[in-house]
């Protein structure tokens, strides 16, 4: 059963309060996405870090209900 | 999964670029993979493949490993350095060509 994309923000969301997502179908399957999370949380953190703080929001879904999530990371400005 | 363990740090050890991906650089099986392997040919360095499709043990292995949940990664001298939308970010701010660069990797055999 794939994620939707309100259940990917939502999701994103309660691991970052306060985060800003935008997703974006990319083949139009509702089952590959990209996300590009705009996060306080990610000031002062690798790419690794900040993206390993995305995967972990998802547990172990990643790679299993959802399928493939490509993830941009930024820190506000 | 300690045996895998063994195996993937020698992997990662012994090559000094290094993608566990799904599929092989000519026959990519996923699209993150197929991204990733045209980054590093872009980049004309030289890169040791490991297809997890090929081995299960790996498959699981790697994400353990460093404790990064998906496939492709990439390890440069051993260290993880991320999936496919860690080096895209690296390769268009260059700092995929300069760590490469800084690191002595091989070139790719033209």
């Amino acid at each position: 059963m794939p994620m939707s994309g309100s259940d990917i923000e939502a999701t994103i969301l309660a691991a970052l309060p306060g985060a800003e997502v935008e997703l974006k179908d990319l083949a139009g399957d509702n089952d590959h996405w990209a996300a590009t999370v705009t996060a306080e949380q990610f000031a002062g953190k690798t790419r690794v870090q900040q993206h390993k703080m995305v995967y972990a929001a998802f547990g172990p879904k990643m790679g299993n209900e959802l399928h493939a999530l490509q993830v941009t990371t930024l820190v506000p400005n | 999964m300690a045996d895998s363990n063994t195996r993937i740090s020698k992997t990662v050890k012994e090559n000094d670029v290094v993608l566990f991906m799904k599929g092989t650089p000519l026959f990519p099986q996923c699209g993150f993979s197929s991204r990733a392997i045209a980054i590093l040919d872009h980049c004309g360095v030289a890169y040791e493949s490991v297809d997890v499709l090929q081995d299960m043990e790996i498959r699981q292995g790697i994400k353990a490993y460093s404790d990064w949940p998906t496939i492709p990664q990439l390890y440069v001298k051993g260290e993880f350095v991320g999936g496919s939308d860690i080096m895209m970010e690296m390769f268009e701010a260059g700092e995929l060509q300069q760590m490469m660069n800084e690191q002595g990797v091989a070139k790719a055999e033209s």
